[in-house]
């Protein structure tokens, strides 16, 4: 009987290499946004190289992505095309150009085309900071009630598109 | 073709280690003298040729071998030598060397240190450090190779170490470090020698004691040259952040340190032996485990190596093998019954048991902290974080625990003591400490209810320290022939608490009084901190041997006098671009002065400049530094230099028991 | 599996060292309670760092709204609750005492009163035992040893 107390550690350990082996399938950096399943914050910001304003009602009424880029982001770059596509397909796309010049953004769109329904301008990275960007791009899918449903870090392209994001848009439609 | 060599000499490594692992085992259950006395030699081939490809490697990173991918990725021509000498291990596949190195060595130390210990105890232990070996060069040869070469396409130069990794701290930090996490291979050998022969008993307890001290010690002067090295390289004068790999080093060092008492209680009383090993086992078992945590990437951390599933899962398939098999043979052999040995309830024995208690519950405490984001993960709970406000707030009571006990340890008997013995020496200890509380802190910035209350813990501490010496004196006249009769032992025991004692004040002090100023300052402008007048004189460009960036000029003045001219820097090092703050420190015995550049604003030459007055804050690695002291001087101890009788008389007992 | 660390521009540009600035406070007591808030938020965009450590733009970002919060006069409990609803309770290094951070709070404790039991119960059989079976003359041996020295 005394020596099943001594069996005890063994048992500790196996706990512990069960639980460091799930580990090494996670990703200890991936953060899951803290907004999904809530409502988009209240913000309320210029359009992008226009004189109204738009608050959280241009992002309700309609399942839509908002795209999070800056011109400072490579990755940007890279998955405009695809974002270009999307809208094509009929996928409602608004930009939040976030800590960015409007002339730079604008030149941007100018040259690369406009997948964009609106762009929220938020050169301070205000908005961003409430939806807890934290860094670009980012893609978010909202609901047609405003809420947030997922969010995705990193490029926006077929494989993604063809993933979880594409998956969570499809649902949000519905 | 040095790196082929090289790479040969770690394979002739893995062979020798696999025949030391395989042969003296074999040998001690069949009985075959010639066999166990292989270990020995087999155990200075191994070190041989671990050395040389160390050797080798460290010429490659001299030779700038930028066709070795290590050497391209962490190192470059314009590198200083010296930090192309520590470079070796500022990687993750020469740092696995250098952990190599350190094994192979401690088990070679063994071999030489080991004529007095029966042929069957030698066997096993080297038996059991060779298959450590076989574990850990196997994983560098086949998930870390340090010699793969950049073929076809060898760069004209290497990408730089690390500038944060560029300076002397890091020459020493990791060697020292490795010493005392490695270390604790020896203690944990003896522990499954001792549970495959059966024999627990004070003969083993007095072999492993010695060298289990000297990895602890080590190891507590490798935490306290990394802690020291944060505070000045870092540029932000913090000392310890708890950060996973941090802790991986800690929890190795609570589980030792409850391991380092215990193991005196078995050697001198015969009791906990059950207890005692599984320390042994614990604490080297923590050190693979931070091995794991600093190298597979499931946790987070500033220092952690670049993250890779495949290495993390051979080390955890290793921990699997290693762990889990001795805890099964710990669960299976370890002694069940009570040894029937009597101690009282006031007892040196009861007072080491919670000092015990208290370790295991910091030990246990750190690795649930460290580990609970993963857990959490793990349980798709989602993401948490644990940082120092909660590491501070839950450690620094369990720590004070101690203290009480600390203070009454040194001088309370073995098996049965009766407190009015000492009821009166403890009364003047406790009221000075009081009165040490209530008034020292008057000597900084007035009363502090935290610094007063660290005071009358350090108070105590070193009281009881001096109690006891006044008892060991009682009846004797003169003093020297009581301090001589003393043991090595008992001096590093002195040490070593009398070194706690200082960090717990310095600890307090440095976080209760620090002061911290964040200023913009113009050249001509002065900013007062805590007394000190500091007039900052603006910054000029510098170029470094590879690195390229400003120096500002300031000087510290009290009432006029000036006390230090500090040149704080501001580097962009050429290969990697990085940016790195070297902030420049006025280091005294009461406070430091601490200033560190930010950024340069405006065009009036104005700087952004963090200022620090940080008081008593190089008593804790002071204290740490007597800490290891006193656990190197137990080294000296007759006790361990002598033949163990027990051993001697009966090896044949040994052999079947 | 891990999303690459050079899809973000600011990360290959991350600077290593002090993060120096240098806000006025209209209030002394509000920079003592920003430079201790900087220490318990987390960078969510970093290893293991404080915003007060991180030269990341978000922590710049970070750092900025706390110190527009505390001018405008918000309790700490309000800031950090503020930050948990946009980055989730990672961005706590000083985990709340509810919820299921509170085991944090509790294990070591409970760490301590098994450990506390079991020495008593160490002790109490020790206590108990009657005899003492060590080999006295071993221990005389020892003595005589360590005297003659």
């Amino acid at each position: 009987m005394r020596r099943l107390v001594l069996f005890i550690p063994v048992g500790i350990f196996l706990g512990l290499a069960v639980l460091l082996y799930r580990g090494l399938s996670l990703d200890p950096t991936e953060l899951p946004s803290a907004l999904i399943g809530r409502s988009v914050p209240e913000f309320r910001l210029r359009a992008l190289g226009q004189d109204h304003y738009l608050t959280e009602q241009a992002l309700s009424g309609r399942t839509s992505l908002l795209n999070v880029w800056g011109t400072w982001c490579p990755t940007c770059v890279a998955e405009h095309p695809y974002l270009m596509a999307l809208a094509e397909q009929g996928v409602d796309i608004v930009g939040l150009n976030y800590k960015d010049t409007d002339a730079k953004a604008l030149a941007w769109l100018e040259r690369l085309g406009n997948p964009y329904r609106e762009v929220i301008s938020d050169p301070q990275g205000s908005f961003g900071l409430d939806l807890g960007v934290y860094g670009a791009p980012e893609t978010y899918v909202i609901d047609a009630r405003g809420i947030v449903r997922y969010r995705h870090v990193g490029e926006v392209n077929e494989r993604t598109w063809a993933g979880e994001l594409g998956a969570a848009y499809r649902e949000a439609l519905q | 073709m040095i790196a082929e060599y090289g790479l040969f000499a770690l394979i002739m490594a893995l062979i020798t280690a696999c025949g030391l692992t395989a042969i003296p085992m074999w040998a001690s259950f069949a009985g075959n003298g010639a066999g166990m006395n292989a270990a020995r030699p087999l155990a200075a081939a191994n070190f041989t040729f671990v050395a040389i490809s160390f050797a080798l490697l460290t010429t490659a990173f001299l030779q700038d071998d930028f066709s070795l991918v290590v050497v391209a990725n962490n190192s470059n021509s314009l590198l200083p030598a010296f930090y192309k000498f520590s470079a070796v291990w500022g990687n993750h596949e020469g740092s696995m060397l250098l952990w190599i190195l350190v094994l192979c060595a401690w088990t070679f130390a063994v071999a030489l240190f080991s004529a007095d210990l029966p042929q069957i105890m030698y066997a096993r232990v080297l038996s059991v450090m060779g298959a450590i070996g076989v574990g850990f060069i196997g994983f560098s040869l086949f998930t870390s190779n340090p010699f793969a070469r950049n073929l076809p396409d060898v760069p004209l130069d290497g990408k730089d170490l690390n500038p944060l990794l560029q300076d002397p701290g890091l020459i020493i930090h990791p060697p020292v470090l490795y010493m005392g996490y490695v270390g604790f291979s020896v203690a944990f050998a003896f522990a499954i020698a001792a549970l495959l022969g059966g024999r627990l008993d004070a003969a083993w307890a007095r072999w492993s004691r010695p060298w289990t001290n000297a990895a602890w010690a080590f190891l507590t002067l490798g935490i306290m040259l990394g802690s020291w090295w944060a505070y000045y390289e870092l540029g932000w004068g913090g000392w310890w952040f708890w950060d996973p790999v941090e802790n991986a080093s800690f929890m190795p060092w609570l589980a030792g340190t409850a391991l380092v008492h215990s193991l005196a209680v078995t050697e001198k009383r015969g009791v906990f032996k059950s207890w005692t090993v599984l320390l042994a086992i614990a604490s080297f078992s923590l050190s693979l485990l931070g091995t794991f945590l600093v190298r597979s990437g499931v946790l987070t951390s500033v220092h952690a190596f670049a993250a890779d599933p495949e290495r993390g899962m051979y080390i955890l398939v290793f921990l699997l093998v290693v762990v889990g098999g001795s805890l099964v043979l710990y669960a299976l052999r370890a002694p069940a019954v009570n040894s029937g040995i009597r101690n009282a309830w006031l007892s040196r024995e009861t007072l080491l048991l919670f000092n015990n208690v208290v370790f295991l519950v910091a030990t246990l405490t750190v690795l649930f902290g460290t580990l609970f984001p993963l857990l959490m993960d793990a349980l798709g709970q989602g993401k948490y974080s644990v940082g120092p406000p909660y590491f501070n707030a839950v450690f620094v009571p369990l720590m004070a625990l101690l203290v009480p006990v600390m203070g009454i340890g040194p001088f309370t008997r073995w098996r049965e003591d009766r407190a009015k013995r000492w009821m009166h020496p403890a009364w003047v200890s406790a009221v000075s400490a009081l009165i040490a509380g209530a008034l020292l802190p008057f000597l900084g910035q007035g009363f502090n209810v935290w610094v007063a209350l660290s005071v009358l813990l350090a108070v105590w501490i070193i009281a009881g320290l001096w109690t006891d010496l006044r008892l060991k004196k009682a009846g004797s006249h003169a003093w020297w022939p009581v301090l001589r009769r003393q043991s090595a032992s008992y001096w590093g025991m002195m040490f070593a608490h009398l070194g706690f004692a200082m960090c717990i004040i310095s600890v307090t002090v440095v976080t209760q009084w620090n002061v911290e100023k964040d200023l913009r300052m113009s050249p001509g402008q002065t900013a007062d901190l805590a007394g000190y007048r500091f007039e900052f004189h603006g910054a000029s460009a510098i170029t470094g041997p590879n690195f390229r960036g400003d120096e500002g000029v300031v000087t510290v003045t009290v009432d006029g006098r000036r006390v230090a001219e500090l040149r704080p820097q501001k580097r962009q090092y050429v290969a990697s671009g990085q940016i790195m703050t070297e902030a420049a420190i006025d280091a005294g015995f009461t406070r430091d002065l601490y200033v560190a550049m930010g950024e340069a604003l405006g065009q009036d030459g104005a700087w952004s400049v963090r200022l620090h007055y940080k008081p008593l804050v190089r008593w804790m690695w002071i204290g740490a530094t007597l800490i290891g002291f006193g656990g190197f001087i137990t080294l000296l101890d007759r006790r361990y230099r002598r033949v163990s009788v027990a051993a001697r008389q009966s090896p044949e007992e040994l052999a079947h028991a | 599996m891990r999303f690459c660390a050079s899809l973000f521009l600011w990360w290959l540009t991350l600077p290593v060292g002090a993060v120096i600035e240098t806000y006025e406070f209209s209030r002394p007591e509000l920079e003592v309670r920003y430079h201790q808030l900087v220490e318990e938020l987390r960078c969510p965009k970093c290893q293991n760092q404080t915003i007060a450590d991180s030269n990341a733009p978000i922590s710049e970002d970070l750092r900025r709204r706390l110190y527009e919060e505390l001018e405008a006069g918000r309790s700490d409990d309000e800031i950090v609750q503020g930050m948990v609803k946009r980055y989730g309770e990672f961005v706590r290094y000083n985990p709340s005492t509810e919820g299921a951070t509170r085991w944090l709070w509790l294990a070591p404790w409970l760490f301590l009163g098994l450990g506390t039991l079991a020495m008593i119960g160490v002790t109490v059989r020790r206590n108990r035992s009657v005899e003492t079976p060590r080999d006295y003359a071993s221990d005389i041996a020892e003595l005589l040893e360590e005297t003659k020295e």
